[in-house]
């Protein structure tokens, strides 16, 4: 049985790293890698699982990073935006005006990314479910719709 | 940020679980059976829950299983609600789950923790009452199998220490002509002001819902009214609406009068959608 009793030192597969870290077993996910590892990619918005600007990838799946206690996250394949290195939806943001003040910007990249490697031919239904779970708060929507637009349906998309 | 402070366990097995569910609560640890978490995470982050340890069900293999196996699905009770859906091999359910918080809150909800969660409208329940479907529970010194309906009666019926393991659903039931729909205030992404789920069996309506009341339901008695052939539609939807099992809900998502107009409505279509 994996247990975190106090303050331990844990393991954790991050950006194809492993990375040790030191934890409260009631640390979150989103807390460990800003503050542990300095990947401050993940932003904190709500802490509470509404806006997504902490979202993440667990073993490809997006994730609100708050709402995930690093503990769990011990065994699986965390990605962050820095993980991205370059990934067309990255390029396909920049080219359609995607983002402005770009807060929400690596919740919205980590939901796309995901989207366009487990659905690359995804619906427009599809692709509005899946964007749901984030929010723009400079109202980017229509442009990032065209973003995620340029990578869907593209059968060379990685 | 958490503010207060508990521990971790992820056991292997079943018996695992249960053991260290005894050890800890001996302890006076207080500890809580963890699925998603979400939820635990967000009250603990307010300072609304008093736990001394969680434990993760997800190391669990049983707990992970969505397959078919013979004639029945078993849905795990740490599958995601994503993974539920992905899979679609209850199409009811898959609905149901898919409108249940957003896509990315689904890869983390599982079906089990929305159900033995405290919010109150637990639609992953919905077709599983109507499905009928039996649940493994585990306990200390027992695995027992009851019916859904001992399960959840307008409440959980899980003793201390218990928790689901699976849902084990005839996959007749998977086949049915079926009936979703989800209302809410505003967003589509919200609490409902009415969930409904229905199959067709045999010609005859099964109903389950959510939003209403306190808690979800399925109700034989409106069932009863709903399937009746020798009064009128809207007389069969009257008669069926007065049979609630409880006092409806009046909030500010929406008055008590509102929610049982729009049931009506939808009671009205049901007929329609499902027989055509
Ligand atoms: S910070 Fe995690 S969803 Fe808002
Ligand atoms: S670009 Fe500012 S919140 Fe989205």
């Amino acid at each position: 049985m994996f247990q975190v009793i106090g303050k331990s030192v844990i393991s954790l597969e991050v950006n194809e790293e492993k990375r040790d870290v030191t934890i409260e077993p009631s640390d979150t996910l989103l807390h460990t890698l800003r503050e542990q590892l300095g990947l401050t990619g993940a932003k904190p918005g709500c802490e509470n699982g509404d806006c997504g600007a902490c979202t993440v990838l667990v073993d490809g799946w997006p994730i609100k990073s708050c709402l995930m206690l690093t503990a769990e996250a011990v065994g699986h394949r965390i990605t962050t935006v820095e993980g991205l290195k370059n990934a067309p939806i990255q390029a396909a943001f920049v080219e359609n005006w995607g983002f402005q003040c770009g807060y929400c910007t690596s919740g919205f990249l980590m939901v796309c990314h995901a989207l366009s490697q487990i659905h690359p031919d995804a619906e427009e239904i599809v692709m509005e479910e899946w964007l749901q779970a984030n929010i723009c708060r400079c109202t980017s929507y229509e442009e990032i719709r065209n973003a995620v637009n340029v990578i869907l349906h593209c059968s060379d998309s990685p | 940020m958490i503010p207060m402070k508990f521990d971790y366990y992820r056991p292997d097995t079943v018996s695992e679980a249960v053991k260290i569910y005894g050890q800890l609560d001996s302890e006076g640890k207080r500890p809580l059976y963890y699925g998603g978490g979400s939820e635990i995470i967000s009250m603990a982050r307010m300072n609304n829950l008093d736990m001394g340890a969680v434990i993760d069900l997800k190391g669990i293999p049983e707990c992970r299983e969505l397959k078919t196996d013979g004639d029945h699905l078993v849905i795990g009770s740490s599958v995601t609600l994503s993974d539920i859906t992905e899979a679609d091999l209850f199409p009811l359910l898959s609905k149901a789950c898919g409108r249940i918080a957003d896509h990315t809150m689904q890869c983390k909800i599982t079906v089990g923790g929305n159900i033995c969660g405290t919010i109150i409208y637990k639609e992953a329940l919905l077709p599983l009452l109507l499905s009928d479907c039996t649940v493994l529970i585990a306990g200390a010194g027992h695995l027992k199998k009851v019916s859904v309906h001992r399960l959840f009666h307008q409440g959980l019926n899980l003793s201390p220490g218990e928790f689901i393991v699976q849902f084990l659903v005839e996959k007749k039931y998977a086949a049915l002509p079926y009936f979703h729909i989800k209302k809410t205030k505003n967003e589509k992404i919200d609490y409902p002001l009415i969930s409904l789920c229905a199959v067709l069996e045999e010609g005859s309506f099964k109903l389950a819902l959510s939003g209403l009341c306190g808690f979800p339901f399925r109700s034989v008695r409106m069932e009863t009214e709903l399937n009746r052939r020798d009064v009128s539609p809207e007389e069969r939807v009257r008669n069926a609406v007065n049979l609630m099992p409880g006092p409806v809900l009046n909030d500010v998502s929406g008055s008590d009068r509102y929610r049982l107009f729009v049931l009506k409505n939808t009671l009205m279509n049901l007929g329609k959608e499902l027989e055509g």
